[in-house]
């Protein structure tokens, strides 16, 4: 039985199980004490010393963040000592910081200029001086240790989140920094460029390089036609950026965005990613056929997803055995790319060299997955700038847009219609119900009663089961069987993926098949609603509200939910690529992976 | 049976011995030994420090027990042909505390009190032999077959004994927090002994390395662990070396290992390396570190005693505080009460420098006064000159001026004078010092020094140090100093571990007792 305590908070008795942090009883009785390393999903550290309180009978301050409630505690969060001791503290921060702010990619959205303002600094009475530390600005994400406030929570991130170990503390006392193995750049080491790291940043010393500069130039050069694409993601967490609610659903606010800003086309990445299920079931249902008429089980399956490029070069990086079992299709940015130039520069008769393709990410990983050199299948770069859901809100803030206010429009029909299965692709478990509903329709002939399949959905890190999928009469005969248990698996977090991943690897070594036929990863927390170029402050619950937008708009907004009933997908089939898994298929919608293991 | 010798002669290895030759000379005098036939008459023989610094390689010859000291290659012939043939002293050798004209034997050493360092600089500290004869691991055996561990533990919380690491926990108590708990559970000895000045971990080790074992191995049948670690630093090559050969010849004779003394209780112990940072002495810090990682200190609670090492229950002690223990096995809490003073009993290990006649280490009662250590001990300040202040316990230690000489050496009378004894590392300013310059190379220390981890240390220690800086320029105002004071306090209450709440001690001390001599310092 867990103990209840009682404890006196600036003179309020507050009672609490055992086990609770000063902080969170403070919480409990309206008292709000100030932080600035914490972060609600990470474990505490107590390395800024801003949440520090007096506790009766203890000669020095407690960190609330870390300290535990103990009964009969008597607690003051407000003398003068105490307010005086965490100006103090942030006097000497701010004493090592370069206070640049009207330069920073971080002004006005900052942890530590807002604490700063509360804790009533008003003067700086520490003369500054510098770290001087290199810029790293090699890669996608840039780190500027001189902005660094040492606070831990990208290493926790790297570390227990997503078990990548690219970055640590490296030195010691005032050299210490975050930074990789012998001090590389980032892009050099095991970094997967998921972003978690950036998107608990309190400042600006994690941020992802902009492409708001290209994006306006190809705007606004006449010769360029410039279309843009939308991750699923993105519609339901802009909207936190102008003051709306996690989990808005603003598809259509999005696109007049758009067009208002001057994008000539506005698709949706929604529409690739009806087509990658296309191409990632046809591709898994031939994969489980082959190998329970072939017997070599371990040979095809499992089956895992490649939409998530924080997680495949995660794989490529620490699993690179398994890249056999990889899906080949396209993630659906890189499936919207290579179209574009082809398919869509041929029904509008625009050259390729001049369509400009931007696509708008929850992600920092699309950037790199988009500068991968072997993603050109359309005979040019096939997405030249990729923005995050930051970037997009700056630019629409620059715009003079009325985000909120703004009337809701469809996006562009030939390669922006969508279904319901698409939009869930932002949220963890998405491509694998997604998939689902269009192996289901494929293998029984007919469509599912209830396409809500709520195995697969919810914040758990690993969540797998079986879908009994009833056999149409063909299939029936020939894999033997009447109803085939599909036994799937799905893993968000890198640290929940490889332990999802080690157990498949050490079944296929050992016994030469693994449970499961189809596997769905994403790099981050929650999927790509967590995704590194979300909005800041994603705590895990604000992740699944955002999830839950995703859900309303595929049971309650779209007419179609299902992939391979989306008109504009069947019309690509019919027009242009032929069936899916066709030979032009391969040739744009499919790729390889490569063997990063020297990395580790 | 062993063989008995006439005379032994005994070289004394240590650090700074073996950087005056003294494996030369050992290896000489065998020689010699050898040459003049006197091989089953004369032993020669290692012992680790006899507490006497700065003076060259020590040798001591007994039974005599005369000490000669800055013994060169020529004199192991001079000793040989007089002292062991002829039998007579060679006077020009003899340790006189400071040499005066040449050859008068001036005074003898004060008589000490010896506890942890008893045998310390008499016996072969690789000898299992002569630790047993001088009453080594009979506490052990008292222990495994007369004493159940919670009588073990009633006896340490009886005896008093505080650890003697510098914070002064109660060990007894220390050890009933972990006692009763399940699992795993480890005794790790804290031998990274950090604090600038302190050298008495070391001599321990290297005088007389069983007894640190058999007080670990008592230790870990009082809280019913199977495993112990020495955590000790790097640089203590030999330390490192003499510990390792005592373990070895410990399991050799089931004192550790499997069913010690074929009693039921198992137990062994592992030497754990440190990288030198002074962080590391700090428990969670040393306890990150022996886990491979960053020696950065944990958030406490949860203490070590509940989740220590490998999250395990782990009692942390420092050497000294360990080897304390066989003897309070061996005589009983009550004989050991009678030494020191009520609130701190026992002996404390202080390493006296500075401008002192006889630098070096002593053993002492606690509460004996800082001026009957500085003057009786110590010999007083050198060529005659006058007291200026002593800085206490090391770089998280206090200064004191001759004001404060009347106060006693033990934890709690020196944290009525706003002092602490901490490390038990006692630095002797003469009339001739500055101590505004010792004050800068603490804060140079700490700031070198601080793990990086949260910011009110990492910043404030360089910021302490910016103001030391311009203090030593002479461009320091008034206000600077109050800055450096006010902002050592607020270090003090924010920092996460004591590393960073330390500068305080240094700095209002300072204030305390030597505030005119900062001002002349100020204001240039």
């Amino acid at each position: 039985m867990i103990k209840e305590l009682t404890l006196y908070i600036d003179g309020i008795e507050v009672k609490v199980p055992e086990g609770v942090t000063i902080l969170e009883a403070a919480k409990k009785v309206s008292v709000e004490i100030p932080t600035l390393c914490y972060y609600k999903d990470l474990t505490p550290t107590g390395n800024c010393g801003i949440c520090v309180v007096e506790v009766e009978g203890v000669g020095t301050l407690k960190r609330a963040c870390c300290t535990p409630a103990t009964d009969k505690m008597k607690i003051h969060t407000n003398t003068k000592q105490v307010l005086d001791a965490r100006k103090t503290v942030m006097e000497l921060i701010l004493s090592n910081h370069p206070n640049d702010c009207l330069q920073c990619y971080r002004n006005q959205n900052c942890e530590l200029q807002t604490m700063a303002e509360k804790l009533g600094v008003t003067e700086l009475p520490f003369k500054r001086f510098d770290r001087d530390m290199p810029l790293d600005d090699k890669g996608f994400i840039i780190r500027d240790s001189n902005k660094c406030i040492l606070c831990g929570r990208c290493i926790q991130a790297c570390q227990n989140i997503q078990t990548v170990y690219a970055i640590d503390f490296i030195n010691r006392g005032y050299d210490t920094k975050m930074s990789t193995f012998m001090d590389m750049p980032l892009n050099d080491s095991t970094c997967t460029n998921c972003g978690q790291c950036v998107a608990v940043c309190p400042v600006g010393a994690l941020y992802e390089k902009s492409s708001i500069d290209e994006v306006w130039a190809a705007i606004n050069d006449p010769t360029k036609h410039v279309v843009v694409q939308e991750a699923p993601a993105v519609r339901v967490a802009i909207g936190e950026e102008f003051g709306m609610a996690e989990g808005t659903v603003s598809s259509g606010r999005m696109h007049t965005a758009l067009r208002r800003m001057g994008f000539d086309r506005v698709f949706d990445t929604n529409f690739t990613a009806d087509l990658t299920i296309m191409e990632e079931g046809t591709e898994v249902i031939g994969k489980v056929i082959k190998a329970l008429t072939t017997g070599e089980i371990g040979k095809h399956l499992p089956v895992i997803t490649s939409c998530s490029p924080g997680w495949i070069k995660f794989m490529e990086t620490f699993f690179a055995d398994l890249r056999e079992h990889i899906s080949t299709a396209k993630s659906p940015q890189q499936m919207f790319g290579p179209l574009a130039k082809t398919y869509y520069a041929e029904k509008e008769k625009i050259d390729p060299k001049n369509i400009v393709s931007v696509s708008i990410m929850p992600c920092t990983a699309k950037k790199y997955e988009a500068a991968r050199p072997e993603m050109n299948a359309s005979g040019y770069q096939d997405v030249d700038h990729v923005l995050t859901t930051r970037e997009f809100a700056k630019m629409i803030r620059q715009s003079g847009i009325d985000f909120k206010n703004l009337p809701e429009e469809e996006a562009d029909e030939l390669m922006g219609f969508y279904t319901g299965a698409a939009t869930i692709f932002g949220a963890t478990g998405g491509v694998m119900e997604a998939a689902l509903r269009t192996v289901w329709f494929v293998l029984s002939g007919k469509e599912m009663d209830n396409y809500d399949i709520k195995l697969v959905r919810g914040m758990d890190g690993v969540k797998e089961g079986v879908v009994e999928v009833p056999l149409s009469e063909a299939n029936a005969k020939a894999l033997n069987m009447k109803v085939l248990p599909v036994k799937v698996a799905v893993a968000h977090g890198l640290s929940n993926a490889r332990k999802l991943l080690t157990k498949v690897a050490t079944q296929l070594k050992e016994k030469g098949a693994s449970e499961y036929h189809f596997i769905e990863i994403m790099a981050c927390p929650g999927g790509c609603v967590g995704g590194g170029g979300q909005p800041y402050a994603c705590e895990y619950a604000a992740r699944a509200r955002r999830a839950d937008g995703l859900y309303k708009e595929d049971k309650e907004m779209v007419k179609v939910r299902a992939s391979h009933n989306n008109p504009m997908v069947q019309k690509i089939y019919k027009d242009f690529l032929g069936e899916p898994n066709s030979h032009k298929a391969h040739k744009l919608l499919h790729t390889k992976y490569v063997d990063r293991s020297d990395l580790v | 049976m062993a063989k008995i010798f006439r005379t032994h002669i005994l070289v004394s290895i240590d650090p700074e011995t073996l950087l005056s030759g003294a494996k030369g000379i050992y290896e000489k005098f065998k020689k010699e030994v050898e040459a003049s036939k006197l091989s089953n008459e004369v032993m020669v023989a290692e012992t680790g420090n006899l507490g006497i610094s700065n003076k060259g390689v020590v040798v001591v010859v007994y039974p005599e027990g005369v000490i000669y000291v800055n013994v060169k290659a020529d004199d192991v012939t001079k000793i040989m042909n007089e002292h062991i043939i002829k039998g007579r002293i060679v006077k020009d050798l003899v340790f006189s505390g400071e040499k005066v004209s040449g050859s008068s034997v001036k005074m003898e050493l004060p008589k000490q009190n010896r506890v942890v360092l008893k045998g310390s600089g008499e016996v072969d500290p690789e000898s299992l032999e002569e630790y047993i004869g001088i009453g080594g691991y009979e506490g052990l055996g008292k222990v495994l077959f007369e004493m159940k561990p919670q009588d073990v533990i009633d006896a340490v919380k009886k005896s008093g004994l505080r650890g003697r690491g510098g914070a002064g926990f109660p060990t007894g108590l220390k050890w009933s927090f972990t006692a009763p708990l399940q699992g795993e559970k480890y005794v790790i000895c804290n031998a990274d002994e950090g604090e600038p000045g302190t050298f008495k971990d070391r001599l321990i080790m290297e005088g007389v390395p069983f007894r640190l074992i058999e007080g670990m191995t008592i230790a870990g049948y009082a809280i019913g662990a199977s495993k112990g670690f020495i955590y000790i630093r790097g640089e203590y090559a030999l330390s490192i070396e003499k510990v390792n050969k005592a373990i070895e010849t410990a399991r050799k004779n089931n004192l550790l290992g499997k069913n010690i003394l074929e009693s039921t209780f198992s137990f062994d112990i592992e030497v754990r390396k440190g990288a030198g940072a002074y962080v590391c002495g700090e428990e969670t810090s040393l306890i990150e570190s022996m886990e491979g990682k960053r020696g950065n200190p944990r958030n406490k609670p949860p203490f070590p005693g509940v989740k220590g090492f490998r999250m395990n229950p782990s009692v942390v002690n420092n050497v000294e505080t360990l080897a304390n223990v066989p003897a309070i096995a061996v005589n009983g809490a009550d004989w050991y009460k009678k030494l020191g003073t009520e609130k701190c009993p026992g002996t404390k290990v202080f390493t006296l420098m500075g401008d002192i006649l006889y630098p070096g280490l002593i053993e002492v009662e606690m509460g004996t006064t800082l001026k009957d250590v500085v003057y009786k001990f110590g010999g007083g300040i050198k060529e005659g000159k006058k007291f200026k202040a002593a800085l206490i316990g090391g770089a998280a230690g206090a200064f004191i001026s001759e004001k404060g000489l009347d106060v006693k050496m033990d934890f709690d009378s020196l944290g009525e004078w706003a002092a602490v004894l901490g490390s038990g590392a006692v630095l002797v300013m003469s009339e001739d010092r500055d101590p505004v310059e010792t004050l800068n190379s603490i804060l140079e220390f700490f700031k070198h020094e601080s793990c990086g981890k949260c910011s009110p240390c990492r910043i404030g220690t360089k910021r302490l140090e910016l103001i030391s800086k311009d203090i030593m320029k002479g461009r320091a105002t008034e206000g600077d100093w109050e800055t450096m004071k006010e902002l050592s306090y607020t270090m003090k209450l924010t920092s996460f571990c004591p590393l960073g709440q330390s500068p305080y001690i240094p700095i209002s001390s300072f204030s305390k007792y030597l505030e005119d001599d900062m001002k002349k310092n100020l204001n240039k």
